[in-house]
Order: structure tokens, then sequence, then C-alpha cells
């Protein structure tokens, strides 16, 4: 008897210690998260994932900062291949397709069920939703997401001649207002560019800019077809090889990324294009009064997006799935992205975000952040394709061999377009 | 008995450095070789068996090529100098001279930062326009900016003296060690005999030196494989592959192209040379190293 009654209680409790495992998996969440710019980026995220869990007890969610944008997609993979993956995370809106491609993503569709959600996922910038959506489906929702503007320095139009207020409005203004911005010493070398477009690591989005201006866009939405070796693709590169070359505004070979907002506050260019995310940064750093403004127009405006979404992964449970969706509406509505926005200088990804009264206050005292949001109106998909990293790698060394004058535009883009149909042809 | 005994107690004693040797370094390195006959596994396709159609692959594959080449000169450059930087630095911090600690230690501190450190720092000396190098170049020459790491032709040098910095010091300990273990009698002796100094660094040090020698070029050789850390800080491999290697290629073929099959060829050649390159070394120091 006594041994019988030991083994009920056991029993009980196993059962009890069971139900707790069980209820605590359900809701148990993972989400990675990548900081592509400085500062305040992971503090926000961690505030904001805390919040949320101390207002919805059922859900626990564990969020992993988990390096770079590249070192995320990479763990997160990893993660996937070794069949524990996150629930949630943030990536590159342009890794999709590869994430598609490893099948370890699910669409939102299925998981808006009321017909609130599924207005939720409608109340995005089109331009966003260009990147996260195929296929008839949406596999991301934006979140940090951002666009190349021009920063400009005030002073140095000002000791030149040019109206402080105003920006190139085209590429043509734009080399105009670079020959009488560079400066000389005394040797005749120069202490102060005109512009600066840096093209290290990946030239490709700033060249995208040109590129979209040129009225040309560089892969269909299914993600299979390039047009690298289009006239007006060939066209913006030969634009952007003179700006160093037969124009002398720009500093000739790869301009490194990130010491570009450096070179700016140091006087070494007038002008620069970098993205939004940089805002927060020049605006706590640049020792001059500086403008931000739309990317100057050729053809047509144009600016690419870029930045991360919120993809949730297949491997898990219905529950897990639904909680994930619930967090991601909930962090990205109005009150939660002004928030982020304000934090990092990242484009609010819905209209209703800029009317709350946080954001109001923001632009009315800040008014350059709203320039990236007035851009979005031409803005275009950030270039992504099936196998998106090397048919990128393979386009970037195109535009590098171009640069450093290896190559001339047309053979650099030919080759490229030749190496891209090769990797893409299993896709069609 | 006795010695039955003794042949389990060394297993046993050997087990534990076997067990991780096997499974770290053995077996994947199998694993690696097996992979490479595969076609790399995507989502819904798995692995497929596909002979040697990555290695065809490979050897049309011009930035293997490219890489392969800069690899070369990576190692050609990096080799030599940093070998004779190091046995120049610890024939000096040797030598009876005032405040010689602190010349050690400054030698050695390249060795203790971490690479991506010391790239950060290199970083700042290249920068074009305002950077250490620019900076005395404009500010004393009047010379204008130059943009190292932004040029095909000058960045592989660049990467080159980062690695020639970061190393010497590390190779001069060696050689400062096998330095201090040469009995001055010889050098006595060879004063009584009245050879000259040059004699006796040429006749007596640098066959002593040899054993150390080998240990270091040995090194050396991996390093110039196995140094890529500041490929992603300074360059990414560009422009245009210009500053990759082959760590680095591999590393971009799997964790970024996602093409592990490929990756595992890539592997698989540099496994080859390294092997043949260190068993090369052995045979061919072997007749000319006298050890004590």
């Amino acid at each position: 008897m006594g041994v019988i009654k030991r083994f009920d209680t056991a029993l009980i409790a196993s059962a009890v210690m069971l139900g707790q495992i069980a209820t605590a998996s359900a809701v148990d969440l993972e989400f990675y998260f990548p900081v592509a710019v400085g500062g305040k980026a992971a503090d926000t995220i961690q505030a904001l994932t805390d919040e949320y869990v101390g207002n919805n007890p059922g859900a626990d969610i564990k969020a992993v900062y988990a390096g770079s944008y590249q070192e995320t997609v990479t763990k997160a993979l990893t993660a996937a291949r070794g069949g524990k993956p996150p629930q949630l995370s943030v990536i590159l809106s342009v890794d999709m397709f590869t994430l598609i491609d490893e099948d370890v993503i699910i669409p939102f569709d299925g998981l808006a069920q009321t017909d609130e959600d599924k207005a939720w996922m409608s109340s995005f910038y089109p331009a966003f939703m260009e990147n996260s959506q195929t296929g008839g489906k949406t596999y991301g929702i934006p979140f940090q997401r951002s666009t190349p503007v021009l920063y400009w320095n005030k002073d140095a139009f000002k000791e030149v001649g040019l109206d402080p207020d105003t920006p190139p409005a085209t590429w043509d203004e734009m080399v105009e207002f670079g020959k009488k911005l560079v400066k000389k010493d005394a040797n005749g070398n120069v202490t102060r560019w005109g512009v600066r477009i840096p093209s290290s690591g990946f030239p490709y989005w700033l060249f995208q800019g040109l590129t979209t201006q040129n009225d040309v866009i560089l892969a269909n939405s299914d993600g299979n077809q390039t047009s690298f070796d289009d006239p007006r693709v060939v066209e913006a590169l030969q634009y952007l090889v003179d700006l160093s070359g037969k124009y002398g505004v720009m500093a000739p070979g790869i301009i490194e990324w990130g010491a570009t907002p450096k070179a700016f506050f140091e006087g070494q260019t007038a002008m620069m294009w970098t993205t939004t995310g940089n805002l927060t940064n020049v605006r706590e750093n640049a020792p001059f009064d500086f403008g931000v403004g739309m990317l100057p127009a050729h053809k047509r405006r144009g600016a690419p997006t870029g930045g991360g979404n919120f993809y949730i992964f297949k491997d898990s449970s219905p529950e897990q799935q639904q909680a994930a969706f619930d967090f991601v509406k909930w962090i990205t509505a109005p009150e939660q992205s002004a928030k982020w926005t304000i934090a990092t200088g990242y484009v609010a990804p819905r209209p209703d975000t800029w009317e709350t009264d946080t954001m109001k206050a923001y632009t009315a005292d800040f008014p350059p952040a709203l320039v990236a949001r007035d851009q979005l109106e031409f803005a275009v998909a950030e270039l992504s394709t099936y196998e998106n990293q090397r048919v990128t790698t393979v386009f970037n060394d195109a535009l590098e061999a171009a640069i450093t004058g290896a190559k001339t535009p047309a053979d650099a883009l030919a080759e490229a377009q030749q190496q891209a149909d090769a990797i893409l042809k299993d896709y069609r | 008995m006795l010695h039955r005994r003794a042949w389990v107690y060394g297993w046993l004693f050997l087990s534990p450095a076997l067990l991780f040797l096997f499974a770290f370094t053995h077996y994947p390195a199998l694993n690696t070789i097996i992979s490479s006959f595969f076609s790399t596994p995507r989502g819904r396709r798995p692995a497929k068996f596909i002979g040697p159609e990555n290695y065809q692959e490979m050897l049309q594959d011009p930035v293997f090529w490219k890489v392969l080449s800069n690899n070369f000169w990576f190692a050609a450059g990096t080799i030599p100098i940093s070998i004779g930087l190091a046995l120049l630095m610890a024939l000096w911090v040797n030598s009876h001279l005032r405040g010689r600690t602190l010349a050690r230690m400054a030698f050695f501190a390249p060795t203790v930062l971490p690479l991506i450190a010391v790239a950060n720092i290199w970083m700042f000396f290249y920068t074009p326009g305002f950077g250490l190098i620019d900076q005395i170049r404009g500010g004393l020459f009047g010379l204008p900016a130059i943009n190292l790491l932004g040029n095909p032709d000058t960045v592989l040098a660049a990467m080159i003296v980062v690695a020639i910095w970061k190393e010497a010091g590390f190779f001069m300990i060696f050689y400062l060690a096998a330095l201090q273990s040469i009995p001055p009698v010889l050098r006595e002796a060879a004063d009584v005999e009245g050879a000259g100094r040059f004699y006796f660094f040429r006749r007596v040090m640098l066959p002593l030196l040899m054993p150390t020698t080998l240990f270091v070029s040995v090194n050396a050789v991996i390093n110039s494989f196995r140094l890529v850390d500041h490929i992603f800080v300074m360059t990414d491999g560009g422009p245009n592959n210009a500053s990759s290697l082959l760590l680095f290629y591999i590393y971009e073929t799997a964790f970024k192209f996602w093409q592990t099959g490929y990756a595992a060829t890539l592997t698989v050649v540099m496994l080859i040379l390294l092997s043949v390159l260190a068993i090369g070394q052995f045979f061919l120091f072997d007749r000319k190293i006298h050890y004590q």
C-alpha cells in the first residue's frame, strides 16, 4: 500500500512537471536579431522584448544578439540544419529567396486569420513589401529597414557660393556642384572631394541608387533573372566611374564604407551617400551644419531599400508560430516602431507610425528624419535573387573591377550577367 | 604479463588525446573528403554523389586560381621577411643593450593583440586622406592621398605588411630562446681562434639555430594559409578578389554562398597543399639540421 501510494505521488508529481514543461515549451521562443548600426539598437530591442514579455506572461521570448547580418543568417541557417532553428529572426530582406530555397521559413499568410491580422499585413509601405513577398505570399515583415540618402555639408556649400539649403537635384548638378566643392592645397593635392559614394564590401547597394535613377530594375520579382548587362546599367556604372575619372569629383579607387561618415565629419568630402541608419550618428558627430536630401535624379528619382525583415521559422510548433506572429504584430505597431526609429534612424515601415505623437514630436524637432520616408515613394526592392549572396558577389566583383579600372563597365557587366545566368539557370 | 600491462597503460594514457584527435581532426577531415564528391544539399534536395564534378568546377573557377596565386604571393611575401626580421630582432635584443626588456616587450606586443584588433589599427593607418600614413605623406612631404586598400595593385602588399608586423615578434621569441641556449664557450673559443663576428654567426650560430628555423618556417607556412581574420575587417577580399586568400574563399563559399559541397572540395585542396608543404620542409631541412 505504502509503495503504491508513493508510486502514485510520484506519478502525479511527474505529470505536473510534464504539464509545466508542456505549457512552457508551447510558448518558449528564441528570437535572433542582428545589429548593423552602432549604439542603442541592441538595448532597444531587448527593452521592447522585455516589455512584451512583461505584459504577456504566456510568452517567454528570449532575444539573442546574433552579430552582424551576415553572422545572423549564418547562425540561423546552421541552427536550422542542425534541427534547432530559432522560431523568429530578423534577417536581411534580400535573404528571403535563400531562406525559401533552404526550406526553413513559412509565409505569414497562413497565420493571419482575423481581418485585423490581414489589415495589419497590408499596412506597410509597398516599397518595403517588394522584398518581402514572392509568388503571392508574404515571407517577411519589414522591421529595421533603411534607404540611402544624400548628406551634405552646408558650411562647404556656403564657402564655394552654393545655396546651403539646396542639394543637387540631378546627376549633372551633382557633378557641377562637386567640381565647385573640390578643394586643393598648394601642391595640387585634393584636400576635399565633392562627393563620396562608398564602394567597399557591398558596392551594389548604393550603385542600385544610380541604376534606379537610370530607370532600370536589376532583378525580377521571381528572383531568377538579372539584367546586369542592360545598356542603362552600363551607363550608370560609366557615370560612377566618371565621377572619379573624367569629372574628378570623387576619390579614385574603392572607397571604404565604414570610414565614410568620419571622412564627412573631417571635411574630406562635402557630400556623401550613405544609409539613413547613420542619421543619428551624423546628427551627434558632425561639427558643422549639415543637410539631408533625397538622392539626385536622372531619368527618374530612385533609391533601393535595405535592411532586415522578421522571418518565422518552419521547424516550430503551431503555438510557437502563433506566438511569434503576435509578437511581430506587437513590435511593428506604431508606438513600438516609433521608439525603434527614434533610437536608430531606421525608417519606420508603415505610414501610421509617422502619425503617432511621439513621431510627430521627433520629426518636428528634426525634420531630416522625414527625407527617407518621402523618398520611399520612389524606392524599389533591393537586389535579391535565388543564391543571393553568390549573385550579388559576382555583381560586386564586376563593379569593383570597373571602379578600379581593371575592366570597362560594359565588359565587367557582360561577364557578371553571364555568371549570374549560369548560377540562376536551375531556378528558371 | 608485465609487458602486456604496460601496453594497456600506454593506450589508456593515449586515449583521451586520441579521442579528441579523432573526433575533431581525423573524422572531420575524412568527412570533408567524402563531402567533396557530393553535391550541396538544399532544403528539398538532399546531397547526391556527383563524382569529381566539384573538382572540375574548381579547375574552371577563375576565383579559385586568383585566390591560389594571391596565397602564393602572400606566402612568398610574409614567410622570408617575417623570419628574417624575427632573427634580426632576436639578435638585437639578445645583445647587451640598455632597455632590452622594453625592446623585447615592444617586439612581442603585436603577437599578444588579437588579429581583429590589429586589423582595425591598420585600417586607421591606411585610411586615405586622414589615416596615419596619409597624414605623414601629406603633412611632411606634400604628397597626395593614397588609397592602398582600394587599389588591386597595392592591396595584397598592404595585407602582407600587416601579417609580417603581427608575426615577426612571435617568431622572435623562439629565436631568442634558441640564442640563449647557445653555450657561451663557443663564442669564447671562436674569439680565441680569431673568428670574425660574421663568420661566427654564419658557421656556428646559424647551424645551431636550424632546428628553430625549421619549426618557425613550418609555422610561417601554416600561418600564411591560416591568417585571414584581417581580411574580414579590412577588405572583405576585395577589390574584385585582389586580397582574398584560399581560407577566406572557403569561408565565403561555405557560409555566405552555402555551397558546402564545393567548399569541402576547396578544403581538400588546402589540406593536401599544407601536408605536402610541411612534409617537404621536413625532408628539405632534415639534412641540414644538427640537433644537439
